[in-house]
């Protein structure tokens, strides 16, 4: 994985130690992986074999959408520090990425998440490397302004629908067994859990370590030789790709995409909730997060009204900012130190 | 005459119209211990800034080790060499102490060439550093749970992980009681004597003048003394800068 040395690879006896005390579940990057694929495999053949009905995987598809786009925003605005409000634009560049691609060709979804992945991360890169003077709230501003600019080209490209949006029509078959929708649903499983372990093996990794010397402080950081550029675009780039990927499907997923959807401010709102709800620091925080919150909202989609979702994501928000302001993983680990101690 | 370990000539830096530093000339020897003393705004901070790479200087030129430093990012100056701790400790807040040290053995010793230390290796070193300015105990705590003397100790400890050949401390002493100023002192002079050449910032005239071998003394970004602290305090001009006409 790209250089990292992982940090838990040799364990000495103090840092076993210190797996015992602070984590009861330290495992090692490459067993996380494993882990994780199982977990994330029977999960799959399980809901896939005993679950008939099609809304769960159109819910669940969702919410594992919101678990890769709470991820990824985490890794560059919970690890590194830097607050982006730009998730739609990464997403729907995702999108329209495969909109051009299943125009100019008939290539399989996988690729078409790996070519919005690309493009994405190119965004990203350009950006990080356009706003890297920027730090705080003039970052996030930057991010803001961003998605308008990408989603006035996108309004204004006629080739892929303009304002009036695209149709989109699916393959009759998917590729492997059932429905097209559970083939999607199936995919966005498998980016899931590539998202989670890759955000995983960053935290416990030199270059976590380093993202959050530049989130805690930058000046600092480069005088004990981070080279805060590098990292800063590392973490853009990364954050962005993965983003784009979580986008690439959704034409598919909603067979009509239009810049007004695909652009909207729900997305860059929920990535920044997810986390901050389940905890900025690790890597399960975003999870619990996007669970937490994209259950939440597709449960008032379907008993009361959509319009109420960024309501929700608002007040939940807040009761949050409140009582528990590193999340609800900040809350379990404030009180396990409190134990240990 | 040995070579010296840092060579500054003709040094300027300007913010807008405000001149901070100007035509500065100095030399640093390695092993020296060099006290660098001026009144408020003098420019002490912004010398150490453009000489670590916090900021970049307009003019004239900065030699370390015999490599020329000018434009090279800070990350680059700490990893050949050259350490500095922050006049406000800017401790990694939501980090233990042992990875707040970590940080410098992985991006800048182990970015060294030639040397790879493995993660036990980097503990250990993390922990002897803890231990050396007594700080073992706290290896796991957070920033937020030390005193302000603790919070310094860190601030060094960080910056002498990074295995400096020169450390800046930039008043290292500030606001603190005269039995933790000796405590600091006891930590630099142990740098100093396992071969890190120590440039301390400072307004403690007595810590300066108990510490430095050298004093070089900056009056509105100048500089206008040199010599030894015995020297440069007699000096008419710094007497006048100090003390008025």
């Amino acid at each position: 994985m790209m250089g990292l040395g992982a940090r838990s690879d040799s364990p000495s006896p103090a840092l076993r130690e210190r797996a015992q005390s602070e984590w009861a579940f330290e495992m090692g990057t490459t067993k996380f992986w494993i882990a994780s694929f199982v977990v994330g495999f029977v999960f799959l053949v399980l809901t896939r074999s005993f679950i008939t009905n099609e809304y769960f995987f159109f819910a669940g598809y969702q919410v594992l959408q919101f678990i890769v786009l709470a991820t990824a925003w985490n890794i560059l605005g919970g690890y590194t520090g830097y607050t982006n409000f730009g998730t739609g634009a990464f997403f729907a560049v995702g999108a329209y990425t495969a909109v051009v691609l299943h125009k100019l060709t008939s290539l399989p979804v996988p690729v078409m998440m790996l070519a919005g992945g690309v493009i994405s991360g190119i965004i990203g890169f350009g950006m990080g490397y356009l706003t890297l003077r920027l730090k705080g709230v003039f970052f996030a501003i930057a991010t803001l302004a961003l998605a308008i600019v990408a989603q006035t080209l996108i309004v204004n490209w006629d080739y892929v629908g303009g304002s009036r949006g695209i149709y989109i029509i699916r393959p009759q078959y998917a590729p492997i067994a059932g429905s097209y929708i559970q083939y999607l649903y199936s995919l966005m499983l498998a980016l899931t859990w590539m998202s989670v372990a890759i955000a995983r093996t960053i935290e416990r990794s030199t270059l976590g370590l380093g993202f959050n010397a530049i989130r805690d402080d930058e000046q600092a950081a480069e005088a004990g030789g981070v080279p805060t550029l590098r990292l800063k675009l590392i973490a853009t780039t990364l954050s962005g790709a993965l983003m784009g990927m979580s986008g690439a499907p959704l034409p598919y997923y909603v067979t009509y995409l239009d810049p007004a959807s695909s652009f909207n401010l729900s997305y860059a709102v929920n990535s920044v909730a997810m986390p901050m709800i389940g905890g900025m620091t690790s890597w399960i925080g975003p999870i619990i997060g996007a669970v937490l919150l994209g259950t939440i909202q597709q449960l008032a989609t379907v008993t009361i009204s959509s319009a109420l979702n960024l309501l929700i994501v608002g007040v939940v928000l807040i009761v949050f900012v409140v009582i528990a302001p590193n999340g609800i993983v900040g809350l379990v680990q404030t009180r396990w130190r409190a134990r240990i101690r | 005459m040995a070579v010296p370990i840092l060579d500054v000539s003709g040094l300027g830096k300007r913010f807008g119209g405000f001149v901070a530093l100007e035509g500065i000339d100095l030399t640093v020897e390695a092993g020296e211990r060099l006290g660098l003393i001026g009144p408020n705004g003098s420019g002490k901070s912004t010398l150490v800034n453009c000489l670590s790479g916090t900021l970049h200087h307009d003019s004239g030129g900065i030699t370390f080790d015999g490599r020329r430093l000018d434009g090279l990012p800070a990350f680059r100056r700490t990893r050949l060499g050259l350490a500095r701790s922050f006049q406000l400790p800017k401790p990694f807040r939501s980090l233990s102490l042992l990875d707040n040290l970590r940080i410098p053995l992985l991006y800048t010793v182990n970015a060294r060439h030639g040397a790879h230390l493995a993660s036990g290796e980097i503990e250990e070193r993390c922990r002897a550093l803890l231990a050396d300015v007594g700080l073992a105990d706290k290896a796991r705590r957070l920033p937020r749970d030390l005193t302000q003397v603790e919070m310094r100790k860190l601030e060094l400890a960080r910056a002498v992980a990074s295995a400096p050949r020169l450390l800046f401390a930039d008043e290292a002493m500030a606001g603190l009681s005269p039995s933790e100023i000796e405590e600091i002192l006891a930590v630099l002079f142990r740098l100093n004597e396992a071969g890190i050449t120590i440039v301390l910032i400072e307004h403690i005239m007595r810590a300066v003048m108990s510490f430095s071998t050298r004093l070089v003394v900056l009056v509105a970004g100048q500089k206008i003394a040199d010599g030894t602290p015995q020297e440069a305090i007699r000096d008419p001009e710094v007497e006048r800068a100090y003390l008025g006409e």
